[in-house]
């Protein structure tokens, strides 16, 4: 070290500040060129950037903020590209709201704008229950399949989009109710017991077939006004075939069970307030599509 | 020997002191236990009980059975506190690294990961259990234990109040417990990162400002000319926290004997504040605060000079002069005014820079010593983790642009973002600064064994790289699919699609969490092993001589 009141860190010649806490010192190199010019840059860009957009709030003057030289706006943006979009939509809507929807599914173009709509729309508002593509889960009917409880036609969707299932606000919704057989107590539990034995007989190979054959004449007296002599069900009454493997509620015993002794009677709202009409036909052509459209 | 004894009746009086607050705290539980009709309140209110009694207890005890001795021996240094600081610090990584497992697995199964009769480990109460448990339980006691070390040994003076220090310990700990305890009854108020209700949140405020006080009078009473880099960064940590908690926790309770309360914000007013308390969390939390950490343990370790004290002023003043006005960059495109948003982005873009001084300054700091990258693990973990910090920190103002957050807002890229902080930056600090506190504090020569640094190092790094590229795909993915319009001009895609696209994505991320927590699991036995003075065989320490000790003499 030439100079005593200096203090030269060996390795890089640099001078420390002179001071030292618990062993460590400070080089006093100057600012890195780069990251001072980088940092310049960022800067400039910066008060370029609050130039052109609205920046400023609250100067003197001015009741509002700076709007910016661009004079660009969000909200104003957002609302031209939602008319942009709206309108590029609307030719091909029109045409759906004045097309049946038979006309819909048979005009290759029109189909397939409807698919393409219904689509969109099913995962925003009908995926929530229904599941992606319609495959359904416990307590929610499968759409890609072809057993309907209601109706499976075209019209038939469309009806049961527009006014929903014991949708009570609407006095056209479908509707029907099955007894909770149990908790009405219109049934005792060995009643039940049975019913639901002679229920399991009609789908299941394995049942007891004494309960069973109690059920049965239960069974005839409470059930077949909705179900059927043959339990095949009534698509009027939105009542299940139960006959078949297909259970919305499961098919084990103690599913059925509670079935008939708490009654499901499940609620689908109805849409036609909430979506317009070109979006419910064109959701009633795609879930027409999903597999087993009648 | 420039020592002063302190005369007993100060130290005397700071026992008086934390004895009557207790006190306080004590009565005041016993009467909601007394009054209450809220279940939770009533659990709380009995853990404030039973814990100020254990501390009352204590002192009485304790504080009878050295009445005449010199407790708070001024020629020495404080660091018992610290030794529990480093104990809890790894416990509480180790719970918050677990529980961020466990909700990574609840995202990436949720069928098999959710358990309906078990209200309470549904993902909305494990989340801030989480985030909790890794910013506030675990890099808070980090930052407490090596800010008492530090401001020490950069001061040459004993910690300042007598028995507060060691009230800002166990009273942060109280706090974390209700914290804790609150997210999986169900208590919360709704703020991210600041879910903790009314009562935990005076708590926490009277614990802060004791441990402002406490660090102010160590500087205050310092032996050295002047204040180290490491204690600037510090204190503003200490500040600004205080001032964010306090302002963004504003609310009205329903009832004194209630746990619910509600804001004093609301609307657009709430959001703003939320996400000036959010963002300055990032930066004053885990971003000062580890970055003293960084200025005193990488010098220190490394044997060598800071690079250059110019920068660290500049890039000092200028971090937390910045910092606070980014905070809008959390709410482009909402009903947060425009001009806000441009002052958010423009300042996150000025941010840039004032960021990378300090990993700058850390990195170059080895320059005179590179080798140690490859002889010391310790020092690789923690320039490693100056990479990750300088990595995020370039990816934040990114994406603060608008056109950028447009896509990458709402999406896992901002997990990604996050955790490339959080677990390369913040986690591979504070493991840094424990792996050198654990020897030095109970005098080993050294580490139990490097070759156990090297596995965590590898183990852990790979971790993150899984974690973060994991989100990148998955974010940018999910971006992508979330703007796409068919040619008919309808969404592509359905929000359940792309929760699906995700799922590979998920398991990536949870491996990379795995790899992390074992990680940190080998890092946990290696300073057991240290502390009980055990020493791998001699091939595991070949880089014994980088191991450098502190020097444990006391303030003179």
């Amino acid at each position: 070290m030439s100079d005593h009141d200096k203090d030269v860190d060996a390795h890089s010649g640099t001078e420390t500040t002179g001071h030292e806490w618990d062993g460590i010192k400070e080089l006093n190199t100057p600012l890195p060129r780069w990251w001072l010019i980088t940092w310049y840059v960022t800067i400039a860009w910066a008060v370029v950037y609050m130039i052109l957009m609205p920046a400023i709030p609250a100067l003197p003057g001015l009741g509002t903020n700076t709007p910016g030289v661009r004079g660009h706006s969000d909200r104003v943006n957002v609302a031209a590209s939602m008319d942009t979009l709206r309108t590029a939509r609307q030719v091909d809507a029109v045409k759906l709201v004045d097309a049946s929807l038979q006309e819909i599914e048979t005009d290759r173009d029109l189909q397939q704008f409807a698919m393409a709509m219904g689509e969109s729309a099913f995962g925003d508002n009908c995926a929530t229950c229904h599941g992606a593509g319609g495959r359904g889960a416990k307590g929610y009917p499968v759409l890609a399949d072809d057993v309907w409880l209601w109706d499976g036609t075209l019209d038939g969707i469309e009806y049961t989009l527009r006014h929903g299932i014991r949708h009570s606000e609407d006095p056209e919704t479908r509707f029907s109710e099955m007894p909770a057989y149990g908790q009405m107590a219109m049934l005792d539990r060995h009643q039940i017991n049975d019913v639901v034995e002679y229920v399991i007989s009609l789908s299941h190979e394995e049942f007891d077939a004494e309960a069973a054959a109690r059920g049965a004449e239960t069974f005839e007296i409470q059930c077949t006004s909705c179900h059927g002599v043959d339990a095949k069900g009534m698509r009027d009454l939105g009542a299940p075939n139960l006959t078949d493997a297909d259970w919305l509620y499961g098919g084990e015993r103690e599913d059925i069970y509670a079935t008939v002794f708490n009654a499901r009677n499940s609620h689908m709202p109805a849409w036609d307030d909430r979506l317009d009409d070109a979006t419910i036909k064109a959701l009633a052509v795609y879930v027409h599509s999903l597999g087993g459209g009648e | 020997m420039t020592a002063i004894a302190s005369p007993p009746a100060r130290s005397n009086t700071s026992i008086l002191t934390v004895g009557g607050l207790l006190a306080a705290v004590f009565l005041w539980s016993l009467y909601t236990v007394s009054q209450t009709t809220d279940i939770i309140m009533n659990v709380h209110a009995w853990i404030f009980v039973l814990m100020t009694g254990i501390g009352l207890a204590g002192l009485l005890i304790w504080g009878g059975s050295v009445q005449d001795k010199n407790i708070f021996d001024q020629t020495k240094y404080e660091d018992t506190i610290v030794k529990f600081g480093v104990a809890v610090s790894m416990f509480w990584g180790l719970v918050g690294f677990l529980v961020g497992i466990v909700i990574a697995l609840q995202l990436t199964w949720p069928n098999l990961f959710y358990f309906s009769e078990l209200g309470w480990t549904n993902f909305g109460r494990l989340r801030p259990l989480h985030t909790s448990a890794v910013i506030f339980a675990f890099g808070g006691n980090v930052l407490i234990a090596t800010s008492f070390y530090v401001v020490q040994r950069t001061c040459r003076t004993r910690l300042a109040g007598g028995m507060w220090p060691w009230f800002v310990f166990w009273g942060y700990q109280l706090f974390i417990l209700i914290a804790a305890s609150g997210y999986v009854l169900g208590v919360t108020q709704s703020k991210e990162y600041a879910e903790p209700e009314w009562y935990a949140d005076l708590w926490l405020t009277i614990v802060w400002v004791a441990y402002l006080l406490v660090f102010l009078g160590t500087i205050w009473k310092r032996k050295e000319p002047h204040i180290y880099v490491a204690n600037w960064f510090y204190l503003s940590f200490i500040v600004t926290i205080a001032m964010l908690h306090i302002v963004n926790n504003l609310s009205m309770p329903v009832s004194w004997t209630g746990t619910r309360s509600y804001s004093i914000y609301s609307g657009v007013q709430d959001a703003l504040t939320q996400w000036w308390y959010g963002h300055n969390a990032v930066g004053f939390f885990l971003t000062t605060g580890f970055l003293a950490i960084m200025y005193y343990f990488i010098p220190k370790r490394a044997d060598r000079p800071v690079y250059s004290y110019r920068l660290s002023i500049v890039h000092f003043w200028s971090l937390i002069f910045i910092y606070i006005w980014a905070g809008p960059h959390h709410l482009h495109y909402t009903a947060l005014p425009q001009w806000a948003q441009t002052l958010g982005m423009t300042f996150s873009v000025m941010l840039w820079m004032p960021s990378w001084g300090g990993m700058i300054n850390g990195v170059m700091t080895l320059s005179g010593a590179w080798d140690k990258l490859r002889t010391d693990p310790v020092i690789r973990m923690m320039i490693v983790s100056l990479a990750f910090y300088g990595m995020s920190t370039f990816e934040g103002p990114l994406m603060s642009v608008r056109a950028v957050n447009a896509l990458s807002h709402y999406t896992e890229w901002g997990i990604g973002h996050v955790h490339s902080g959080a677990l390369g930056w913040v986690g591979f600090i504070s493991f840094g600064a424990l792996y050198c506190l654990t020897p030095w504090l109970w005098k080993r020569p050294g580490l139990y064994s490097i070759r156990l640094v090297e596995w965590h190092f590898w183990i852990a790094t790979i971790g993150i790289l899984f974690y973060m590229i994991s989100m990148w795909f998955a974010g940018i993915m999910e971006g992508l699919m979330w703007r796409a319009y068919n040619e008919y001009g309808f969404l592509e895609y359905a929000f359940v699609e792309t929760v699906e696209a995700k799922h590979i994505s998920y398991i990536i991320r949870m491996l990379g969490g795995l790899m992390y927590f074992a990680g940190a699991g080998i890092m946990a036995y290696n300073l057991v092993r240290t502390a009980l003075g055990h020493r791998a065989a001699q091939s595991d320490n070949l880089s014994v001589a980088s191991q450098p000790s502190a020097a444990p003499a006391p303030a003179e």
